[in-house]
């Protein structure tokens, strides 16, 4: 188990494995997580039976602990709502690799301690289903038998990640 | 090498002589917007080991979502938001019925040349049309400014568009932003700050200008910032919130890249269904039969936009079959186009004058569609859902398109109304 999970807080640790869910260009927030959901405060379990409703019914039910989700260019565009980050996140999934990502699901998804690795030649060649392995700290993407790399984090976003989101982050650094 | 407007705003609410691109800066924001979504942040605020907020001057908070509320829910949210406002002694709150968050901010002069604005709301780009840098954030990091009155930012790069020429009859900076928006691609600006300017935006109107910056962020843009003037420095005439100067680009900023753009080429253009890239121009898309017209939203529910409803509305009746839903972006307006007469037309049209806020474009009220409806908007996003059913098509245009539209029922080029 490289995952912890402490009450929907996943803790990131050194290695990420899990199946890859394939989705194509400009997946925006509206699909991931519909607007009438995001005034509700919902619980973290209905949260996640609502992600990918509009372009993946019952997605939630794919997806297994840990999974990945594996995208086109500009994942995540759209409104600034944190929950397109949270509702994946509480679904299972750990990370998503796209050709790009919207600026604000970026922030979001970093600040909800879900990876978010921009990678072109990864994103190509990892196919549905296929299993992948992601060593964050080393910045290393693995897949049957190919190797993609890629720049880590740096030390402050490394940091968010590890206390599992922005506002644990600051909890801790506002106690000390 | 000199210096973009971002650079140069980003350098002076970083306590900077002068940043770079790819610098990462923390910046004290002029100010940190959020809307009903504060209630949200108001418990991951409560997460924090923090009584009273770094500055009660920072956060502006205006309900304008889910107003007047149609859940207990949401009624719960507004009412936590106003004891928390009490509790922490925020002056610049304004509760429902004042307006869309964008237009209030605006009309109160908290949007300046020069001013730094970071918002939970991804419009949040709007307030480039007074020369202000502003970008959207999530809502962990508004409760973050609430507890540290800090961010940290990318210096982006800059895409400098050039725009020159005079619009024809019935063109307007919405035709010209979904054109700009169809040519560079939802991701077209991605990460990186724009900057209008050219002839014609120096005669733009100030509502007319917040459509490009507002719909900046459709393309993937962080900033959509156009060069500050007289005209909002008149806009602005006592009521910025803060002395301002002028923030310019130095004469040798670096660009990424430069586009021009002549108005004059340009016809009415439509985003189709399920993307605001998906652009043509509406002669390919008449006939094509609508149910609803959505008239209003921080990009088009400005006065300037209810004087063109009335301009073809005046005299005639919408559509039967047709349902026309208009809301008035802010209170200022609405009491606006009541004295101007500008209402009486509208009603007079059959239209229904809704009350101020982001009506039905987050799809959770005010006029959802049904399954296989068709709806024409003036507002900025088309995404599949948007308004509340995935089993909807919407269409984006100009308020002039969207009215030609209600009066005759199917999509329709307003420039056959000259007739």
């Amino acid at each position: 188990m490289t995952i912890i999970k402490l009450s929907y807080l996943i803790v990131v640790t050194m290695i990420i494995k899990g199946k890859a869910h394939k989705f194509g260009d400009d997946v925006n927030t509206d699909v991931i997580y519909p607007g009438k959901y995001t005034y509700m405060q919902l619980e973290p379990k209905e949260m996640a039976i609502h992600a990918m409703e509009d372009i993946c019914a019952e997605f939630y039910k794919n997806v297994s602990m840990d999974d990945i989700i594996v995208a086109g260019k500009n994942f995540g565009c759209g409104s600034s709502r944190e929950q397109a980050a949270a509702c994946l996140k509480y679904a299972g999934i750990s990370a998503i690799i796209a050709h790009s990502f919207s600026r604000l699901f970026f922030r979001n998804a970093i600040n909800f301690g879900l990876l978010a690795i921009t990678h072109p030649k990864a994103s190509d060649f990892i196919q549905q289903g296929n299993t992948l392995e992601i060593d964050y700290k080393s910045g290393i993407i693995r897949t049957k038998g190919s190797e993609f790399s890629f720049s880590p984090y740096p030390e402050l976003v490394q940091g968010i990640l590890e206390a599992g989101g922005l506002i644990p982050y600051l909890k801790d650094k506002l106690t000390k | 090498m000199g210096s973009t407007i971002a650079q140069k705003i980003l350098a002076s609410h970083s306590g900077r002589e002068k940043v770079d691109v790819g610098n990462i800066v923390t910046v004290k924001p002029d100010y940190v917007l959020s809307h009903d979504n504060s209630a949200a942040i108001i418990k991951k605020y409560e997460k924090l080991p923090v009584d009273k907020i770094f500055d009660p001057l920072m956060p502006v908070i205006v309900l304008d979502h889910t107003v007047p509320a149609s859940t207990s829910q949401y009624a719960n949210n507004h009412k936590s938001i106003r004891e928390f406002v009490k509790y922490q002694g925020i002056p610049n709150f304004y509760d429902m019925g004042e307006g869309i968050c964008h237009q209030v901010l605006s009309e109160k002069g908290f949007a300046f040349p020069g001013s730094l604005i970071l918002g939970a709301d991804s419009h949040t780009t709007t307030y480039g049309a007074f020369g202000a840098a502003s970008a959207g954030i999530g809502r962990s990091e508004v409760a973050a400014i609430w507890a540290t009155g800090k961010m940290w930012l990318k210096v982006p790069e800059t895409i400098k568009i050039n725009i020159e020429g005079q619009f024809l009859k019935y063109i307007t900076s919405k035709d010209l932003i979904l054109k700009i928006i169809g040519d560079l691609g939802a991701d077209g600006a991605l990460y990186k700050s724009v900057e209008f300017t050219g002839d014609t935006i120096k005669e733009m109107s100030i509502d007319s200008r917040m459509v490009l910056s507002n719909m900046a962020v459709e393309m993937g843009a962080k900033f959509g910032i156009i060069y500050p003037d007289e005209i909002v420095d008149k806009y602005l005439e006592n009521k910025a919130k803060k002395h301002y100067k002028w923030v310019l680009p130095d004469s040798d900023a670096v660009y990424l890249k430069e586009l021009s753009y002549n108005v004059k080429d340009l016809e009415p253009y439509i985003a189709k269904p399920h993307t605001v890239d998906n652009v043509s121009p509406v002669v390919e898309t008449t006939g094509q039969k609508i149910d609803q017209v959505f008239f209003g939203s921080c990009t088009n529910g400005r006065l300037e936009d209810f004087h063109a409803a009335a301009e073809l509305l005046k005299g005639k009746k919408i559509a039967k079959n047709v349902r026309m839903l208009a809301f008035p972006a802010s209170r200022a307006i609405l009491q606006q186009i009541i004295l101007d007469g500008t209402a009486q037309i509208l009603l007079d049209a059959d239209v229904i004058l809704m009350n101020t806020g982001c009506g039905p474009c987050l799809g959770a009220h005010e006029g959802v569609l049904a399954d296989l409806e068709v709806c024409i908007s003036t507002a900025n996003r088309n995404f599949k859902g948007r308004l509340g059913n995935p089993n909807s098509l919407i269409y984006l245009a100009s308020p002039y398109t969207a009215v030609a539209s209600a009066i005759t029922g199917v999509i329709t080029d307003p420039r056959e109304m000259l007739s």
